[in-house]
């Protein structure tokens, strides 16, 4: 993605976000493709579990070091929780490219604006809202 | 039913939720939920979690194509963004203290709503004068069409940023997308272009759920043997769907869709109201 050799303008910057977001679709779909196919083979012929009643997923597949420590041991699960991780991220990241594109732009008001709004999305990540 | 069975007819049924999301311009988590819930029995918890995923999904997928036509207003996205973020946070806080019942009769009321917003006629209508904030704000803009450049002003951003307020509280709540508030809010209130509004709203679709489903995903909601054939299934159907889209009128679809979405979301109040989820 050559941002450097276009002139740094929204229309410019509207491409580059246009193809980051269909990349981050694009791997979370081939890394939950993978996981998938690992998981189908290893369980499709056991019966289903019950999800009638809630209990709530591991920590195995809701925090990130629980993902990763899954992913070590090959386990298809985690695979495809890494897959749902990808496609969070991917609007989260396109926020901080709005950011950096807008400091370009020296757009001291959607600075300002686009910090907020990664302010809160971070403050819920980090916020201790697991309640 | 074996997982491999399971896991087949969820990503069937995603995949047409992704085709009718793509031609009617309902998210994909109007189908989603239903058919976990009311087909599956699954608990209205992991629905939501599998709502959101599907909502993310649909959204950076079409949105990549809209950006790049350069019809998206970037600017009212990330503004109205404030918005929405505060709301889908709000709203995921608040999930936690809401009966399952409840929010299955909520789901229903807002399933409903989207279904009668769809049919309504759009406002084409560039406006001349905007207000002095909007101004002020940057947010005016212009779009590509056939016959040339059309530039737009916005009135009314107090307004709309409140609806924004409470279509970000639905979408933290209900794992949805909520685009026919935001459309709403965009289309009605700021008197935004509809071709503009629907994508902007869509852009905004992603954020909104990203902000909710982290939430949701360190409370255990997101199951990935859930969320794997959603993911897939949605974003297949959704690349069909704008495919289709070209060729064909969307118009009698829509009212099809939209009758059908109501007697489904009759059937969520019922069944929320007897306490059955």
């Amino acid at each position: 993605m050559k941002l450097s050799d276009t002139k740094i303008n929204d229309r410019g910057i509207e491409i580059f976000i246009g193809r980051f977001l269909r990349w981050g679709v694009l791997s979370s779909c081939a890394v939950a493709i993978a996981g998938g196919i690992l998981y189908l083979v290893n369980h499709g012929m056991e019966v289903m579990p019950d999800y009638t009643v809630f209990h709530g997923e591991d920590a195995g597949y809701t925090s990130l070091p629980g993902i990763i420590k899954g992913l070590e041991t090959g386990s298809a699960k985690e695979v495809i929780q890494a897959g749902v991780i990808i496609l969070l991220a991917t609007p989260i990241l396109r926020i901080f490219l709005s950011l950096i594109s807008f400091i370009l732009e020296k757009d001291r008001l959607y600075v300002f604006i686009t910090a907020i709004v990664l302010c809160i999305i971070l403050g819920s990540m980090f916020g201790g809202l697991k309640i | 039913m074996l997982i491999l069975s399971f896991t087949l007819i969820l990503l069937l049924g995603a995949y047409l939720a992704g085709l009718t999301g793509a031609l009617t311009g309902l998210g994909g988590g109007v189908v989603i939920i239903p058919l976990l819930t009311l087909v599956f029995h699954i608990d209205m918890r992991y629905a939501i979690g599998a709502a959101l995923v599907s909502s993310i999904a649909t959204s950076s997928g079409s949105a990549s194509a809209y950006v790049r036509e350069g019809i998206t207003n970037i600017r009212v996205g990330m503004f109205l963004e404030i918005a929405t973020t505060i709301g889908a946070v709000t709203g995921a806080m608040i999930a936690v203290y809401t009966p399952v019942n409840l929010v299955a009769i909520i789901f229903g009321l807002t399933l409903i709503f989207s279904a009668a917003m769809t049919l309504r006629k759009k406002n084409e209508h560039a406006e001349t004068e905007g207000s002095p904030l909007a101004a002020k704000l940057k947010l005016n803009g212009s779009y590509p069409t056939p016959s040339g450049v059309v530039h737009y002003n916005l009135r009314n951003v107090g307004g709309g940023f409140s609806i924004m307020t409470l279509a970000g509280i639905l979408s933290g709540l209900l794992g949805i997308g909520s685009g026919a508030l935001k459309v709403l809010a965009m289309d009605t209130a700021m008197r935004i272009p509809f071709r503009v509004s629907t994508t902007t709203s869509n852009f905004m679709v992603g954020v909104t759920a990203a902000a909710s489903a982290v939430v949701y995903l360190q409370r255990g909601y997101i199951d990935p043997a859930i969320a794997m054939p959603v993911i897939i299934g949605v974003l297949a159907g959704a690349f069909t769907g704008t495919k289709l889209l070209m060729r064909l009128n969307p118009k009698k679809l829509r009212l099809i869709f939209s009758i059908a979405i109501t007697l489904v979301a009759l059937q969520m109040i019922y069944n929320g109201l007897q306490h059955k989820f």
